[in-house]
């Protein structure tokens, strides 16, 4: 039995809304709102939703990079919470993360050496040898060439970019990696090349990643267990198998079904949602999903359901299944 | 054939750029028959958008141009049409949505402002009834409070709202053909099956023929009946979408779907076509694909392969079809 390498326990993350005369908060916006789960050591788990469910959010609140209003995150049995900014980079070496937008995350003014060689020289690779070398060592291992290190980002590729954005999180041997849209920014045939170069670096240096993104195909192709957000809140999560053959909550049944698939023959029993996802600032009281719910009760406008397993690792955020 | 509604042929749309000329869309031929929903589906800079904005001659000039090849909308060429007479044909005849419906509204305007434009533009309407008029076509695109919503402004809508808007204002004036680029693109897989859902009833109920310019071959089995699918400037397979999805013949195609990850079954690896799409340029020789291709022989390099016919209405271009029975063992021995 693998150990849990990430605990993350009632996450909340609450933006402020400020407004009026004196910029007073005159609200908040609940982009995540107690959310827990636990990643396995090696283990893929992929974190689906729509826009604005919280899904990134939760993803740098994770690293911190967003500073979470309540809950705990463990990392290998330490809360890092309430880590100082010091301890916390040092912690950065085994937490990384890699952006969806392989334009804007890349510096256009650093050759790809001080992209990649940056965070050798904060966690301590002082010598330029070294660095060298080590920069040559993982340009190789995401399939470019050592000739490209002295290349800026504007003289690559997005698929190309975004190898180099994998090659930059790689670089401290890192134990966790979270993916935020790694390849929703990339045309259909080089995004299986990146998904099977993640793949093969999962396998080779034993990472675990969490894997965030829209497109459940993408999610269901690359993760071990998936989990589903709605407004904020985690709603069902499962192996992928189980959750994608045996979806419980009517959002994951109805997500699933909407989207295309290529396939003119495939049958089409397609569940329409009605309207559009809510706002966070105001989300529906009880569960978050029953104003869309073709399967609503009147329990579900009042009490907000449990995240609770139902079966083996099933868990689910549902009245129906009480 | 009467019934065909568009038919390009041979287009070629260049950009004239510091670089040099610039093929975009390189000899594309194809046809929309009336009612009909036809998709092109490539990759990014393949030449699909460029497409549809040569037929609505929306394609920035200078640098763009068309510089060859007739667009015959209703057996009449409007590749050369004056402005006047494009300002008939466009929002009247032809209409077009595109990808960002956060971009393409007006938020100065309100939206029963932008819709009641193009009625009171091509029909011989006053102000009264253009709105009333735009009060129907939201709620024909599924928009609650539609009386309300018609003095709304952009901001106040949602992705999915904005799009139906959108498509309210296409169908403003009945068009025949709706261009629609990458519609549902920037929206929530929930947001696109309402969207297509939409389209799909708009095409029965108005008989308004579609052609869907998209990156997504699952959006393609959904509404197309037939597809066209471009590769770096060209046409390079037609068909019917299932002929395109369940027997691919080109290899691109062939690549393209294999590389998809599939929902319904497992998989270990996925495939991948290697290397990545090809600048566009000129006097390029030799198949453009072929750098990436697995089947790739010496003729491949040489020589640029013919659209050829393969079946009614059904075209590959690639030497591998050209004569249907033998082209194996060619290949094979040029390849030991």
């Amino acid at each position: 039995m693998p150990n849990p390498i990430l605990e993350v326990n009632g996450l909340k993350k609450y933006f402020d809304l400020k407004g009026g005369v004196f910029g007073r908060k005159v609200g908040e916006v609940k982009a995540v709102d107690d959310v827990s789960f636990t990643v396995m050591e090696g283990e893929i788990l992929g974190i689906v939703g729509e826009s604005g469910c919280g899904k990134s959010t939760t993803g740098k609140s994770i690293l911190r990079l967003i500073e979470p209003t309540a809950g705990e995150v463990k990392f290998e049995d330490k809360d890092i919470t309430n880590l100082n900014t010091e301890e916390m980079r040092k912690l950065r070496r085994d937490m990384q993360i890699i952006f969806q937008d392989p334009y804007a995350s890349l510096n256009p003014r650093h050759t790809v050496e001080k992209i990649i060689g940056e965070p050798l020289l904060v966690h301590g690779v002082k010598s330029k040898e070294e660095r060298k070398k080590r920069i040559k060592e993982l340009l190789e291992v995401v399939g470019l060439s050592p000739y490209h290190a002295s290349r800026y980002p504007h003289q690559f590729s997005g698929g190309q970019r975004q190898r180099i954005g994998i090659a930059r999180a790689l670089a401290n041997n890192p134990k966790l990696i979270i993916c935020d849209e790694p390849v929703s920014a990339l045309d259909v045939s080089v995004q299986s090349q990146i998904l099977n170069l993640m793949q093969d670096l999962r396998d080779r240096f034993n990472l675990t990643y969490v894997f965030i993104a829209h497109d459940l195909s993408v999610v269901k192709h690359i993760s071990d267990r998936v989990g589903v957000m709605y407004l904020g809140r985690m709603v069902e999560m499962a192996n992928k198998d189980e959750l994608y053959d045996n979806p419980k909550h009517p959002y994951t049944q109805a997500l699933l079904s909407a989207v295309p698939v290529p396939d003119p023959d495939a049958e089409k029993d397609r569940i329409i949602l009605e309207g559009d996802v809510p706002s966070p600032s105001n989300p529906p009281s009880g569960c978050a999903f029953h104003t869309r719910c073709p399967r609503a009760m009147d329990i579900c406008k009042e009490v907000r359901p449990k995240f609770e397993e139902q079966e083996n690792n099933h868990f689910v955020a549902c009245h129906l299944y009480e | 054939m009467s019934d065909v509604l568009l038919e390009l042929n041979n287009l070629h749309t260049h950009f004239f750029t510091d670089d040099g000329e610039i093929p975009a869309v390189d000899g594309v031929s194809f046809h929309v028959r009336k009612g009909e929903v036809v998709g092109i589906v490539g990759e990014s800079g393949c030449g699909k958008s460029v497409t549809s904005l040569s037929i609505m001659q929306l394609i920035p000039s200078p640098p763009g141009k068309i510089v060859d090849g007739e667009i015959n909308f209703k057996g009449e060429n409007i590749a050369k049409a004056s402005k006047k007479q494009m300002r008939k044909i466009r929002g009247n005849e032809i209409a077009m949505i595109f990808q960002e419906p956060m971009t393409s509204l007006n938020p100065l305007y309100s939206i029963g402002n932008q819709i009641g434009e193009a009625i009171l533009l091509h029909e011989k309407v006053n102000k009264k009834e253009a709105r009333q008029k735009s009060i129907n076509l939201l709620k024909l695109v599924g928009i609650p409070r539609a009386e309300a919503v018609v003095d709304e402004y952009p901001h106040q809508l949602s992705g999915g709202m904005r799009q139906r808007v959108m498509i309210a204002m296409a169908m403003a004036c009945d068009p025949e053909l709706l261009i629609a680029d990458e519609p549902t693109t920037a929206l929530d897989v929930t947001i696109q099956a309402q969207i297509l859902d939409l389209m799909r009833n708009l095409n029965k109920e108005k008989e308004t023929a579609i052609l869907l310019i998209t990156h997504d071959l699952g959006v393609v089995a959904e509404i197309c009946e037939r597809v066209v699918v471009m590769y770096a400037g060209k046409v390079v397979e037609e068909g019917t979408a299932k002929e395109i999805l369940k027997d691919p013949k080109h290899p691109y195609t062939q690549g393209l779907i294999r590389s998809l990850p599939k929902i319904h079954e497992k998989e270990q690896k996925l495939y991948s076509i290697p290397g990545t799409v090809p600048k566009p340029g000129k006097g390029k020789i030799g198949c453009r694909f072929a750098p990436r291709c697995e089947y790739a022989f010496d003729r491949c390099f040489q020589e640029d392969p013919k659209l050829l016919s393969i079946g009614n209405e059904r075209y590959t271009r690639c030497f591998l079809y050209e004569e249907n029975v033998g082209s194996e063992n060619d290949h094979a021995k040029s390849n030991s």
